[in-house]
């Protein structure tokens, strides 16, 4: 007979130690991407590593989002970028040894007016050319994949057409960030938590550790992988970046049976839905229009957001809703993410801006930004985000795919 | 989480009958230097605490005005016109 508390967990996902005065490289953050970039330069051979977070790992943005992944974007370093990023995620599960239920169930984006279909068919393509499995669907191919979408000509906006991602979809986001957690400390990262950076120490242009609540923890390198704190941890290095922070919400209804495989976007009615695999909605809509650091949510959002989810899905109109939420989000104003050194400091790496679409982004970014770190050199593939297109006044185009296509 | 304002004329209303303009920043002078005028364009403080911004009361006497706000509470400490009671 089988004892039930033997069937409990017993393993701890990672080794909690005591915080070394030194360290090579502090990464302030413990969400997805700080642990994703702990992970991989670990796997470059970059063990001497601490993630410092100041509540639990994936407090923030990465147990806060909607979980939805995909690379259909609209500019070329975008597509380009959140494929590498998908294609990991399509293998992140093996190389972890962690179940992240991720689910390609397809992503449909809808097109309410005529230039909404020209602008979905510019990302079609940009994907197509790409690489990108990615197409304009019509009306009757809408109908077979989700039969209780609301197709006639009664909600305000009728749909027109939509942009269909197959591999897109949706994953458990708290098993990502568990999952990288537990793989970076096996490699010999430490991971502390409960730890606030307080200040972040220069001499001669250089970074050269930080202050925390904590003590004094030295480091070669310090990490900026704070989203919607970017700024403040940035301002402690003497940095200023072009970032503002919004709350972004979302909802959950009670569990319905099936009736929505793909997850469903809608630019033009701000809102974004997917079902979860236990059957509830979750509903998302576009961040606050004011800047704030507060996670309370607000009643105009949940009332604004369930009137354009049921344009869309009337069968849901009696499902109860359980809970809302908010997270706050680091928007810069090209809706492109900021990845690697700054001018003023020198091993000060930055992986912010990742304002609504951070999540999906993460395992290039935890990648790509380790390689950096390791080699010095920055990757060709995010190349294109890094801080001095501002300075030269390049901004990239990304809030067409990005501001509420999540 | 949602917040009053008090707008200068109408008195304190809802935060969606406004529209945020972000935070109070002084422009360069012609000449100046790109890089201050880049830094104008893009670079924010973005503070976690106390800022000052402007506000657009849509809804309402559609005048702009300006804030002090704590952005981790969204408690409006103080509203005012530009240029009134001494503020910039």
């Amino acid at each position: 007979m089988v004892a039930l508390l033997s069937l409990f967990r017993k393993q701890r996902m990672w080794s909690p130690e005591e915080i070394r005065p030194r360290y090579d490289v502090v990464i302030v953050g413990g969400g997805v991407h700080g642990l994703a970039i702990a992970y991989e330069l670990a796997k470059l051979g970059v063990t001497d590593v601490a993630v410092l977070e100041k509540s639990y790992i994936g407090a923030g943005g990465s147990g806060r989002n909607t979980a939805i992944i995909r690379s259909n974007y609209r500019t070329e370093p975008g597509v380009e970028f959140y494929d590498e990023s998908l294609k990991i995620y399509e293998q992140l599960a093996v190389e972890l040894d962690y179940n992240l239920l991720f689910s390609q169930h397809g992503h449909l984006t809808f097109a309410h007016t005529e230039a909404g279909i020209v602008g979905l068919r510019v990302r079609a393509e940009t994907n197509q050319v790409l690489g990108v499995n990615s197409r304009i669907i019509d009306l009757k191919e809408i109908a077979e994949l989700v039969p209780a979408l609301d197709l006639s000509d009664r909600p305000r906006h009728p749909i027109m057409a939509a942009l269909y991602h197959p591999p897109g979809g949706t994953i458990r986001h708290d098993a990502v960030v568990w999952g990288y957690a537990r793989a970076a400390s096996r490699r010999g990262v430490a991971i502390h938590t409960g730890v606030e950076v307080t200040g972040v120490n220069v001499a001669d242009g250089a970074v050269t550790g930080v202050e925390t609540n904590r003590g004094t923890i030295h480091a070669g390198v310090v990490v900026n992988a704070t989203a919607g704190w970017a700024t403040t941890i940035a301002a402690m290095a003497g940095v200023r970046l072009p970032i503002v922070t919004h709350p972004l919400q979302a909802m959950v209804t009670e569990p319905l049976k099936p009736i929505l495989n793909p997850v469903l976007v809608s630019a033009t009615l701000h809102v974004y839905v997917n079902q979860t695999d236990r059957g509830e909605l979750v509903i998302g809509s576009e961040i606050d229009p004011y800047s704030s650091y507060s996670h309370r949510s607000t009643l105009p959002f949940l009332e604004s957001t369930v009137r354009h989810a049921l344009e869309l899905l009337p069968a849901a109109a009696n499902a109860r809703v359980l809970r809302q939420w908010a997270g706050i989000c680091d928007m810069t104003p090209d809706f492109g993410p900021i990845i690697g050194t700054v001018p003023e400091v020198r091993g000060f790496v930055v992986d912010v801006g990742w304002g609504t679409y951070g999540f999906k982004a993460a395992p290039a970014a935890g990648r790509r930004t380790a390689e950096l770190i390791a080699t010095g050199r920055t990757p060709d593939v995010i190349a294109p985000f890094t801080i001095e297109r501002f300075a030269n006044n390049q901004p990239l185009g990304e809030k067409a795919a990005a501001a509420v296509s999540h | 989480m949602s917040f009053l304002l008090a707008c200068p004329i109408c008195g304190p209303r809802d935060v969606y009958e406004f529209r945020f303009g972000g935070e109070i920043l002084r422009r360069p002078q012609p000449d100046a230097d790109e890089q201050d005028w880049v830094a104008y364009r893009y670079l924010r403080a973005n503070p976690a605490g106390q800022g000052r911004e402007w506000w657009f009361h849509r809804l309402g006497c559609r005048r702009w005005f300006q804030a002090e706000r704590d952005t981790t509470d969204n408690r409006v400490i103080d509203t005012w016109f530009a240029g009134e009671d001494g503020h910039v």
